[in-house]
Order: C-alpha cells, then structure tokens, then sequence
C-alpha cells in the first residue's frame, strides 16, 4: 500500500548529460570565483595589487565579480545539477523540455561569461547581487523561464505520487527567484549598457533588499535544504529523520523569510515600523531554520560511525553546522542593538561566509562528490584521502576567515563608536583599518586554503573521470540504462 | 487588521503541524521518506527473484564511498 511508488519496473531513462555538464562547470566556476575572492583579499591586506591592471582589476570592480561568480556560477551551476538530477530519481522519470534543457546550461554559460567581461569593465546597476545590466538581465529572466518549465514539466510527468520533499524546496527557489530578479530589476534603458531603477530612494533600497535577503533565503538556502533532503539521506543510506518536521520546515521557512529583508536598512530612512517588523521576522526565522538543521543532523542517528570512514558525509553533516551557527548569527545581528554594533563593519562579511563557505560550498562540495561517481558509474572517487583532505582545508579555511572577520567587525565597531569627554571621536578611521590589517592577512589565508581544497577536487573529479576503470571499479549498483549508453 | 493577520498566520501554522504530525498519516510520510531509494535497482527488484549477489545489502550502504581504498 505505499503511496510513493506508482508503478514499479524498468528505470527510466534519466537525462544525465545535462546533469554532467553542470557538475563540471560547478567545479570550473567555484575555483575561479573563490579565486577571485583570494584576490581581492589579498588587495585589501596588500593594497598595492589593486594595481596589476587597472582600472580593470581594481577592488571595487573585482569584488562583484566574486560574489556573482560564486553565487551564479558555481551556486547555480550547482543547483541546476543538483536539482535536475534529484526532480528525475524523485520522480522516476527523463526530464521534460527538449532543447530548453540544453539552452538553460549554455545560456547559463553565457550569462557568465556575460558578467566576466562586463563587471570588470565598470558596467553595473550598481544593486548588491543584482549588478549586471539589462540586457543579461533579460536573458537571465528567459533562462529562468526555461528552468521553471523544465523542473515542473518533469514533476507533472513524474510517476511516483507524491512529490518528495527536496522538490518543493527545489520549486519555491525557481518560483521565487523569478519573482525577485525580474521586480528588483525593472529598469528604464538609456543605452546599451546602462540603465536606471525603475524605483527610487527608500522604496528602491527596500525592493533591493527584499530581493537580496530573497536571494539569500531562496537561492542560498531552500534551494541547498533540497540539496539537503536528498543528498543526506543518500549518502547516509537512511530516510530523512522525520518527513513531517520537513513538511512545517518548508511552510515556515518560505513564509518567513520574504519579510527579513528590512533588517538590511536598519537605522535607515525606511519607516520604523518596517525595520522593527523585518527584525521580529529574522528572530523567528531562527525556529524553521534550526528544525532543518536539527532534521538533517539527526538523520545520522544510528549511523554516526560512518562519519569516521565517509568524508563526503562529514561535508555534508559539517556544513549543517555551519548552517546551524550562521543562521543563529543572522537573526542576532539582525536584532537593532546589535546591529548598530556590526553594521557595516567586518563581521557581516564573517557572517555571510560562514554561510557561503561553511553551509552552501561545503554541502555543494558533498553533493558533487556524491554525485560524480554515479554520473561516470565509477564505484567511488579516484582518491578518498583527497576528498579528506579538502574537508581538513575547507573546515579550517572556514574558521580562520569567520573568527578573523569577527576580531575585526567587533574591533571596528568599537572603535568607530568611542567617544571622549569632550564628545569628540577618539579613533580617525583609518586607525580602525590599521587596526584591521591582520585580520586581513588571517582571513585571505583562510580563503587561500579553501581554494587549495578546490583544487584537489578539481584534480580528483578529473582522474575519477578520465582514468580507465577497473573491472571492480565500475560501479553496478546504479545500472541504468541511460548511464549505460553515454 | 494587524491583529486578524496575526490570528491567521497562528492557525495556519497550527493546521500545518496538525496536518503534517497527525497519526493516521505518519504511515504515509514514513513511506514518502523512502522515496530517494525508490529507484534503486534493488528496490525495484524487491518483489521479484532474489539471489542477486549485489542485493545482498539493502540498506543502501553502497552509496557510501567513504571505505578507505
């Protein structure tokens, strides 16, 4: 009497090209935009490498290429394999949407390399996370299009009943995604390149910010909690904890998190009322988010051992730690008091990479070692000491850029507020940035050792690939016919 | 208006966990759990023949690629 499983029988012919494509340029993109960001460290600790070309290579034209680079290329090169591959084994069906699937990863491709050449040439609208102009703005909308009608076009053929869980938080990223990019970039073109917001003043910062918080709360976490629902499971080898905290998880968490984005503009000229009400939302926000965490986690009951042995189930279990920690964190320093320590100083930065590090690139990373070797039917990947000692280097990498960043925020946001007697400031402000310097240095080492870790995983998904397997390599457990005809 | 929002947004949450933690349909979601490993061969090959050497292990351990080389 199950209800999951329509029909049983052959295994259809799942669409793993598409899947491999984006897995590979997840890897591309996730070393070149966290190469990216070592770079623009290392101009902050060392000014002098601003100068290697400028004005192209300057600081403030880098530093949005890095975090559309990580954030679009390898998060969203991440999900759309991640989510193309869970929507058709949940579903037990081949994707739907013919040549849309192949124009969502070339298109993808071309957005990318649309931002490459554009940011560094000073072409941006200037939004935080929304920096590229309108005409990659309007192709980006149409590649969205496609991927929502891919994704729910595979869900309504599906052939099981139920909708599993990992797609509901998979169908309200795209869904809500759409919605952000397309209203938050509603612009008037003036020329090619450039454009202007169709809003302004506090109502364009709020639209701004409800769009980045969005992206944050749908990009960079419901889509990575899909992530989560199956891949932990997976690689456990046991159903998620408890199916129903998932389904309160998911309602609490979307209606939530859309009425965050105010905390961004605390002490602002948007309305009391407003901030105070985004502040309330993100202290709540703490309960769904720790229920994931706490349902991911738990999943190892009863199985904690083979967190000894798999270092692809430490990625995952470790970056639901951090997911834990940084969404403790958010909600605190989304509080006002506190806020007006931190804003604008360091430890946002801290904050945003214990999440971007620690949770999104760490259960990415697990993902992609999970799923490497059943897209190339190999039984395991090249070298398993290579992927534990990315885990040892991302995992420390991470540490030393969070309590760096947090040294410097809480240093910074002192200084800046220290007054004397007399009422005068007691610091100038470029003592708090000399203050800062070896933060600085801590935290670029902190990224250099995280990239080094993509870098072993680079080299071991290529000799996972191209290495001519053993006969007691290949791996027969996932014996399916379209794996078997590439 | 504030305090009905308010009102609404509570009983909608309380029929959510209602609906989702209600003990006739924990069998369902316990079922819905398996869904990941549904489409694995041994799965499907549950109701026909055994004897299949690699069906031996049915409890997905083979994911794993965490055994030391």
């Amino acid at each position: 009497m199950t209800t999951t499983v329509a029909e049983t029988g052959k295994l259809p012919d799942y669409d793993y090209n598409i899947v491999r494509q984006f897995t590979i340029m997840s890897v591309v993109w996730g070393i070149v935009g966290m190469g990216v960001g070592v770079l623009i460290a290392a101009q902050l600790a060392w000014p002098a490498l601003n100068d290697i070309w400028q004005p192209f290579t300057h600081f403030g034209r880098l530093r949005p290429l890095h975090t559309n680079a990580v954030i679009f290329a390898f998060g969203g090169s991440v999900l759309f394999a991640t989510s193309y591959y869970v929507v058709q084994r949940t579903c037990q069906t081949r994707l739907f949407g013919g040549w849309l699937i192949p124009f969502t990863f070339w298109g993808w491709q071309l957005v990318i390399v649309g931002a490459a050449i554009t940011l560094p040439m000073g072409l941006t609208s200037t939004k935080e996370y929304a920096e590229l102009e309108w005409p990659l703005d309007i192709l980006i909308a149409l590649i969205w299009v496609a991927y929502a009608i891919v994704f729910f076009g595979t869900i309504v053929k599906r052939r099981t009943s139920h909708i599993y869980v990992a797609n509901w938080f998979f169908g309200a990223y795209i869904i809500t995604i759409a919605f952000l990019h397309i209203i938050n970039n509603l612009e008037v073109p003036v020329s090619a390149w450039k454009s202007y917001s169709l809003f302004s003043g506090t109502t364009d910062a709020m639209i701004q910010w409800w769009y980045g918080h969005n992206a944050v709360g749908f990009f960079l976490t419901a889509a990575f909690l899909g992530i989560m629902y199956y891949f932990v499971p997976k690689q456990a080898g046991r159903p998620v904890y408890s199916y129903q905290l998932s389904i309160v998880h998911f309602w609490a968490l979307i209606s939530i998190y859309v009425w965050a984005g105010g905390h961004h503009l605390h002490y602002s000229a948007l309305p009391d009322w407003t901030q105070s009400l985004a502040m309330i939302m993100s202290v709540i926000l703490l309960a769904p988010s720790w229920g994931g965490m706490i349902n991911g986690i738990m999943t190892l009951s009863g199985a904690w051992h083979k967190l000894r042995t798999d270092p692809t189930l430490r990625f995952l279990v470790v970056s639901l730690s951090f997911y834990g920690m940084s969404t403790f964190e958010g909600p605190m320093m989304s509080i006002k008091t506190v806020n007006a320590l931190s804003h604008n100083t360091d430890w946002t930065v801290g904050h945003v990479h214990s999440g971007a590090l620690g949770w999104v690139a760490m259960i990415s990373i697990g993902a992609l070692y999970h799923l490497v070797p059943v897209l190339w039917q190999r039984k395991q990947m090249f070298s398993v000491k290579l992927i534990n000692a990315h885990f040892w280097l991302a995992t420390v990498g991470t540490v030393l850029y969070i309590a760096s960043m947090w040294v410097n925020g809480i240093t910074q946001g002192l200084m800046w507020r220290a007054f004397n007697a007399d009422g005068t400031l007691t610091y100038s402000f470029v003592e708090s940035v000399i203050a800062s310097h070896p933060g600085y240095v801590v935290r670029w080492l902190g990224g250099a050792m995280f990239l080094t870790g993509m870098l072993l995983m680079a080299y071991n998904v290529f000799r996972t690939i191209t290495d001519e397997p053993e006969e007691d390599e290949v791996r027969h457990d996932e014996h399916l016919p379209a794996a078997k005809s590439a | 208006m504030r305090q009905i929002g308010v009102v609404l947004g509570a009983l909608a949450f309380l029929a959510i966990c209602w609906w989702a933690f209600s003990p006739k349909r924990k069998k369902r979601f316990e079922e819905d759990a398996k869904l990941p490993f549904a489409d694995e061969p041994e799965s499907i090959e549950e109701d026909a023949e055994k004897g299949d050497s690699r069906s031996g292990d049915k409890d997905g351990a083979k994911q794993e690629q965490g055994h030391e080389k």
